[in-house]
């Protein structure tokens, strides 16, 4: 992004296993989607972290102003009644 | 001093020797792109591709290692044979050149390769059978990225098409090594341990005119010249990379790591 000819920044996102949450991992850089996904492999699931990849030009992603912080975020300090820790779970519920 | 060590003679030796050794070579000379590719991403993936084919190589080795009289393990047959005793085609000898040569003889070789192991998945050696039902899906993909860039730079700019055919003019003589058949391919196709590489002419000359054409390539006309890697007769670029890769093996013979 500091000069033109740098190619474009992708953020990479990694599935370890089937059913799991592609998480991000990383960015690279790549000129296309094509090139992005292929370094994608090579750069972040070289050890075996991956079963499915999306990468995402990063220019795309949209973000949450960080001077935006305290009052977007802050206010929720304390609602811990939005916590669902003040119910009693019955027996049979094991996982929650 | 290691004394050097002499492989097995025997023709099916030879036939997966010639495949260990082209992948060894060639695994060796992607090494020497660690830390100088063009951009950090480019230089893991070249380097991985070499560690695909450094792995393919020590599976292989470590086969042809036992299929003689005397059982030689993969470090042996790596480190300690003399020049004349290594089987890989001459392309893979060559100096690693620009980056456009580079991926030209990665995408060359890798579907050379993909289709070798493609046809050895039916080996009647087994364990041939499964080093290549393992090795194709590294091909596969050592094609695919190889290929992507002959056609960014194929298509590209003037400069990188120049390069480009630059390459192909360089890599296009040693080509018909890799797909004409001899008395050791005969054998292997006798005892059903794999191919003749002749047959695998027509399907490289297929899939690489499809790459070409995608990347506004034509393939230079045939040459009389031959080489002769495979036989054991190699360019005068083998040597200096033998002495790299076997010094340490020499200087601290039975080295371990």
């Amino acid at each position: 992004m500091s000069n033109s000819t740098e190619w474009p920044l992708w953020e990479v996102f990694v599935r370890t296993k089937a059913g799991l949450d592609h998480k991000h991992c990383g960015s690279l850089h790549a000129t296309d989607g094509k090139m992005a996904i292929q370094l994608a492999r090579d750069v972040y699931t070289r050890r075996q972290e991956g079963s499915s990849l999306w990468v995402v030009r990063s220019d795309q992603i949209v973000a949450s102003d960080p001077g935006e912080k305290a009052m977007y975020f802050d206010p929720m300090e304390d609602k811990v009644y939005r916590h669902p820790t003040f119910y009693a779970l019955p027996e049979a519920v094991n996982h929650m | 001093m290691q004394t050097s060590i002499q492989p097995s003679r025997d023709p099916a030796a030879q036939y997966v020797l010639r495949l260990a050794d082209t992948c060894l070579i060639l695994g060796q000379r992607l090494g020497e792109w660690c830390g100088h590719a063009p951009i950090l991403e480019e230089d893991l993936a070249l380097t991985n591709t070499a560690l695909d084919l450094i792995g393919q190589a020590r599976a292989l080795l470590t086969h042809a290692g036992r299929m003689g009289a005397q059982v030689l393990d993969e470090d042996q047959l790596a480190f300690l044979r003399e020049e004349r005793d290594y089987l890989n085609v001459t392309m893979v000898e060559l100096p690693r050149g620009d980056f456009a040569f580079t991926v030209l003889r990665n995408a060359m070789v890798a579907t050379f390769l993909k289709l070798v192991w493609q046809r050895l998945a039916g080996s009647a050696d087994a364990e041939l059978a499964a080093i290549a039902g393992k090795a194709v899906k590294e091909a596969r993909y050592h094609q695919q990225h190889a290929g992507d860039w002959v056609v960014r730079l194929g298509a590209g700019t003037t400069e990188s098409r120049q390069r480009m055919e630059n390459a192909l003019q360089q890599l296009w003589r040693y080509v018909p090594e890799l797909l004409e058949a001899d008395g050791v391919d005969e054998q292997a196709s006798a005892a059903g341990l794999g191919p003749r590489w002749s047959e695998l002419r027509e399907p490289w000359l297929a899939e690489m005119k499809a790459l070409f054409d995608e990347a506004g390539l034509t393939a230079p006309p045939d040459a009389a010249f031959r080489s002769t890697g495979k036989r054991g007769l190699h360019s005068e670029y083998l040597g200096h990379i033998l002495t790299e890769m076997q010094y340490l093996q020499r200087a601290y013979p039975g080295g371990a790591w």
